[in-house]
């Protein structure tokens, strides 16, 4: 599958951001669907049979959360939003309703490719792939079938509850989950307000893996939002 | 030439006169000589007139006392529904100001101007309902029977045998835009009593066979078209003048009247009102104090007080002085204002007093230029039933007065025994004539000590005792020798000349202690209000002296900034404690005139409530409730309430002024404030932009640019765009904070984590910089709004990154101390220059002015707000390196529980940490 392939629709209502979008995106070998509203973005959706879409939050006609539960009823094509810098809320509703990444804006191309790349990959190799034996980043090394977890060589000793939030991130790595995901995945859907647990479980995390926990590598914190696995 | 002029002053009074006229309704009045004559049913007739020529009118009320043709006419025309009022348990109805103020129509029936409406209604009259309709510009159509004006009233009382107590000012009727005489010839009205066409009330059914006999009638109508005739007059002399008809030029006269304590005030008062009206002269009823006529009864006091209130009623200023003598405190009053006639009434004296001169004969001796008019009195005007009140009332307060001073008799008579039994024990040794000495001295004691009757008794009991046990033949009341007479006379005239004489200086005394006191609180609470400088503490201090000198619950009812008034008495205060009327206070507010009890304005109700006039308009409203109302209502009470509310209210105002004057003030510092930050921020926002400007158009057209160029170029606009976005953050943030206020979403945070996104945050400005996070170990988890603490820690750092050199270190730490957490950022920079640690807070403020580093300066200042809705603090410091530091508290919380029984299963070693 190559990249000239690929379906790209943008849904976005300024005609500038439009623009670059579509000249980048373009430039990258990607076939674009630019819509300026959320009711022509759902019927470019279902009828270009998309790779992904792009979808600003900020629509005219309609909410663009409201967009993503649409198109989350019949479809599952990767989708990343495009917020204002203060819509923490918003962002966090686009990812519940089931978005899977987001971008601030003014955010710069190189940014927004790092961002579909990763998505277009966990998309396409997605399926049963968390029960592969093992699993990289920096100097981690996470045998599944043995449950083992390992630093720059010495095996690091993981709580039963670190391990699943571990597992939770490591199965969506690249992407953003907020913090009601990895709580109801974790701890069940009886503690989703306790976002506590996660930030003391999460500073466990970076204390036995990170190498300087007060400035992470892999495990990052969306301020106001989730918490992301980076992998390289 | 002059004489062709008319009198400047009166054209000014007309024009304003027409001008608030043109404001007020027009109100037409339909004037009969007696009930039974049509009028009623006139002014429907005029009012279908009306309605055929569009205008708007309803009927607020028409008495058609159940006559057919008269109820007939009502059909067509729209009748407002009358107030139900319970008074005494009975149902009764009453004409509906307020709903025919808020239905406004062009004009409104109002039957029967003279009625008095029921008590707990706004006003005591319904002519003062009608003045209210036609200040509210409303037209009004009424009807007036001659014998209801009130100058008129006695005359026809007179004529009649029968006084109607319902009455309307003259001024009412006399301001009238129009009037229409309804009239009938008295052959023509019997004919109309006989067939049973006239009401005749209840209260006058007994007399009407007097009322309704044809001289009477044949006199009313007499009256009636000569009041009538008069008006014309007036109309026709004022319409001459408007047209400088009038040849003559004429000082205006003015009349001075002088109320006394008689009972007929109230006539001598209307006899001066139509003197004054025929004169067309300005009057003014005056009442001169005197410490004899302090001494009055309180009900004689409130007879004055009425026949003032009548005065003004009747259209005349009133002033009341006080004077030691009448006539001189009348003459140098009447020359001050110019007083051209002095009319008084004649007096009823006791014949031993006929000698003494009368008011009028000193007044003619002491000023002969100034007419002098006396006024005849009319014995027993008021029929027996009142005047046996009257009586019976001075019976008890004489009963009063004798009981107190029993002990002056006991006094009296044991004086005397004790004199006589020294005298007797003298009375071999001292020649007799010393003897009457010592009685002398006991007489003038008792009398220096107490009233006149007690007084004479002891110089009565002394002559008698003297003469009884002393002088000869002894035990006997003859007398030997003609000239102890003499003795006796005199000690009797020295009893009475010294008890007089020590009444007098006593009452002095107390007036003048009285006075004193009154002067006394009066500069006290000036004192303290030009202290005040709040309205609370004017409320307080009114409150507080006002209640003390005058026995009153008081209240100073404020209004808000939309001119209503507010109830401001404390809600905890006594539920039996009677509440003051938001409405009546609202009521007084608007219309700057004093209403409720003691005066013809909602007179049931409890409070007194005064309007707070200021110079430049109302400042409130005073209540009281004055547990004995004449402690309020005497004059020179009544003034000294007056002087205090018209402190209080120059008090309010000036304080109103002081609030209006500091916050044009804050306005101003407000504005520089936006001032500067428009030329901060243009600044800031204009050096990006021009920069951008010049990367891309260089972009644009220089297609020879070699490619590395270009990268370069294309680079420095992306980051020149990237600073600009964090200032607009900036920006918006700092709007967002003061335009909502913090609102913290908290939240269990881990400072580490927050640290660690804030320099993720910067990554790109940090690159190449040394930072080091070193927080203590085991920091419990706080409870913030975790984006907003980032937001913090971000512009802390920024802020490093902008003023600390390239390539120097920045450091982070964290740490506990005295129950609160502590985070410092701190660089290698130049530091702050002192006297800008505290200032480095405020918006706009930047360490180097106009350097190339650009941010308006706001970052710090949202870091303070952030800190302080989390209720810490943030300070700024100079490291001892020589860097500025910056440290930020935050309190702690009692975390809550992070349960382990999730972690029960372990399947690997336990977390080690």
């Amino acid at each position: 599958m190559t990249a000239s392939q690929r379906v790209v629709i943008l849904v976005e209502d300024e005609k500038q951001i439009r623009k670059f979008l579509r000249t980048s995106l373009e430039s990258e070998g990607f076939t674009v669907y630019a819509a300026d509203g959320g009711r022509q973005g759902l019927v470019e959706a279902a009828t270009r049979k998309p790779d992904l879409l792009i979808l600003d939050l900020g629509l005219p006609d309609v909410d663009g959360v409201d967009v993503i539960r649409d198109l989350r009823a019949w479809s599952d094509v990767p989708i990343i939003v495009l917020s204002a810098r203060t819509g923490e809320a918003a962002k966090i509703d686009a990812l519940d309703a089931g978005a899977d990444d987001y971008l601030t804006k003014p955010f710069g191309v190189g940014e927004l490719l790092a961002r579909i790349r990763v998505v277009l990959r966990r998309f396409s190799t997605l399926p049963g792939d968390c029960d592969r034996g093992d699993f990289r980043f920096g100097s981690v090394h996470v045998d599944f079938h043995k449950r083992r977890v390992f630093r720059a060589g010495a095996e690091i000793h993981l709580t039963a509850t670190e391990y699943r939030l571990l597992g939770m991130l490591i199965r969506n790595a690249g992407k953003v989950l907020t913090h009601r995901q990895l709580l109801r995945e974790v701890w069940g859907p009886a503690h989703i307000e306790s976002s506590h647990y996660l930030r003391t479980y999460m500073a466990h995390l970076r204390q036995k893996l990170e190498s300087d926990p007060a400035r992470p590598k892999h495990l990052i914190t969306e301020t106001g939002v989730g918490y992301r696995l980076v992998v390289e | 030439m002059n004489d062709q002029r008319p009198d400047p002053d009166r054209l000014l009074e007309r024009v304003r006169k027409e001008d608030t006229q043109r404001q007020r309704g027009r109100l037409k009045i339909f004037f009969g000589a007696c009930a039974g004559v049509g009028k009623t049913f006139a002014m429907l007739s005029a009012a279908h007139g009306l309605k055929a020529q569009g205008v708007d009118v309803v009927v607020g009320v028409a008495e058609t006392h159940g006559r057919v043709d008269t109820a007939g006419l009502l059909t067509g025309l729209e009748v407002l529904p009358l107030k139900a009022v319970e008074y005494q348990g009975r149902q009764l109805t009453e004409f509906d100001l307020d709903r025919t103020l808020a239905r406004k129509p062009e004009t409104v029936i109002v039957d029967e101007l003279a009625h008095s409406n029921l008590p707990g209604s706004r006003h005591a009259k319904r002519w003062q309902d009608v003045e209210e309709l036609l200040d509210a510009g409303i037209g009004v159509y009424t009807t007036v029977n001659v014998q209801h004006l009130e100058t008129l009233n006695d005359v026809v009382g007179q004529i009649t045998g029968i006084r109607v107590w319902e009455t309307i000012p003259d001024t009412v009727f006399d301001r009238a835009d129009e009037v229409t005489v309804v009239d009938l010839p008295p052959d023509e009205l019997l004919q109309r009593l006989k067939e049973g066409k006239v009401y005749v009330s209840e209260q006058i059914e007994r007399a009407a066979q007097n009322f309704f006999r044809k001289g009477n009638l044949i006199a009313l109508r007499e009256l009636a078209l000569r009041r009538t005739a008069d008006r014309v007059d007036a109309q026709m002399r004022e319409y001459r003048e408007d047209r400088s008809i009038r040849s003559v030029w004429q000082a205006k006269e003015r009349l001075l009247v002088c109320v006394g304590p008689g009972p007929d005030g109230g006539r001598l008062v209307r006899g001066a009102a139509r003197f004054a009206a025929n004169l067309r002269a300005d009057w003014i009823a005056i009442y001169v104090e005197t410490p004899r006529l302090q001494r009055l009864s309180g009900n004689d006091r409130d007879r004055i007080l009425r026949t003032l209130q009548l005065a003004r009623d009747l259209g005349a200023e009133t002033v009341t002085m006080g004077g030691s003598h009448v006539a001189a405190t009348l003459l140098s009053y009447a020359r001050s204002r110019n007083v051209s006639k002095l009319v008084v009434g004649r007096t009823s004296r006791p014949l031993w007093r006929r000698f003494a001169t009368s008011v009028a004969e000193q007044l003619s001796l002491m000023a002969p230029e100034v007419g002098v008019y006396v006024v005849g009195y009319e014995p027993d005007v008021h029929g027996a039933g009142g005047s046996s009140g009257l009586a019976q009332e001075r019976r008890v307060i004489a009963g009063g007065r004798r009981h107190n001073s029993t002990r002056g008799y006991v006094v009296a008579v044991a004086a005397c025994a004790g004199t006589t039994a020294l005298a007797m024990l003298l009375a071999n040794r001292v020649s007799l004539t010393n003897i009457a000495m010592l009685y002398l001295l006991s007489v003038m004691l008792v009398a220096f000590r107490y009233r006149r009757g007690p007084a004479v008794l002891s110089a009565v009991l002394a002559v008698l005792a003297f003469d009884f046990f002393l002088v000869p033949p002894k035990l006997s009341f003859s007398v030997s020798d003609a000239q102890y007479v003499i003795t006796f006379v005199v000690m009797l005239a020295m009893a009475l000349v010294i008890s007089n004489l020590a009444h007098n200086l006593r009452y002095q005394a107390r007036v003048a202690t009285l006075r004193e006191r009154r002067a006394r609180s009066l500069y006290e609470a000036a004192r303290e209000l030009s202290g005040a400088v709040q309205t609370e503490q004017i409320v307080e201090i009114a409150r507080r002296n006002i209640q003390g000198v005058f026995q009153a619950e008081t209240a100073v009812l404020l209004p808000d900034r939309a001119e209503r008034i507010v109830d401001s008495s404390p809600a905890g205060e006594a539920s039996n404690a009677p509440r003051t009327d938001t409405a009546v206070a609202q009521w007084v507010f608007d219309h700057q005139q004093p209403a409720g009890c003691g005066t013809d304005t909602l007179a049931a109700s409890a409070f007194y409530y005064l309007p707070l006039k200021a110079p430049i308009r109302s400042r409130g409203v005073l209540a009281l409730a004055p547990r004995n109302p004449r402690l309020v209502f005497v004059p020179e009470q009544h003034r000294l309430l007056e002087t205090f509310a018209s402190q209080i209210a120059l008090a309010l105002e000036r304080v109103h002024f002081v609030r209006v004057a500091q916050e044009a003030l804050m306005k101003i510092e407000s504005e520089r404030l936006r001032n500067s930050l428009l030329s901060a921020i243009s600044h800031d926002l204009r050096t990006p932009l021009t920069a951008l400007v010049g990367l891309t158009s260089t972009l644009a057209g220089g297609t020879e640019l070699p490619e590395h160029s270009r990268r370069e170029l294309a680079q420095a606009a992306a980051d020149e765009a990237m600073r600009m976005s964090s200032l607009v953050a900036n920006l918006l943030d700092m709007a967002r904070l003061q335009a909502e206020g913090v609102q913290l979403n908290r939240q269990w945070h881990v400072l580490e984590e927050i640290a660690g996104s804030a320099l993720r945050a910067l990554s790109k400005s940090l690159a190449g910089r040394d930072v080091r996070v070193s927080l203590d170990a085991g920091l419990p988890l706080i409870y913030v709004d975790g984006v907003l603490i980032e937001r913090v820690l971000y512009n802390l750092v920024e802020n490093a990154v902008k003023y600390a050199r390239a390539g120097s270190s920045i450091r982070i730490a964290g740490w506990i101390r005295e129950g609160e957490l502590a985070v410092s950022v701190e660089d290698d920079g130049p530091g702050l220059p002192p006297g800008m640690l505290e200032s480095v807070f405020d918006k706009f403020t930047r360490g180097q002015r106009e350097s190339s580093t650009s941010g308006v300066g706001l970052g710090l200042a949202i870091c303070k707000t952030i800190i302080q809705a989390h209720d810490g603090r943030i300070w700024a410091e100079n490291a001892r390196g020589g860097g500025a530091r910056f440290i930020f508290t935050l309190p702690l919380l009692e975390p809550p529980e992070v349960p382990e029984q999730f972690d029960a299963g372990v399947d690997g070693a336990p977390g080690g940490k």
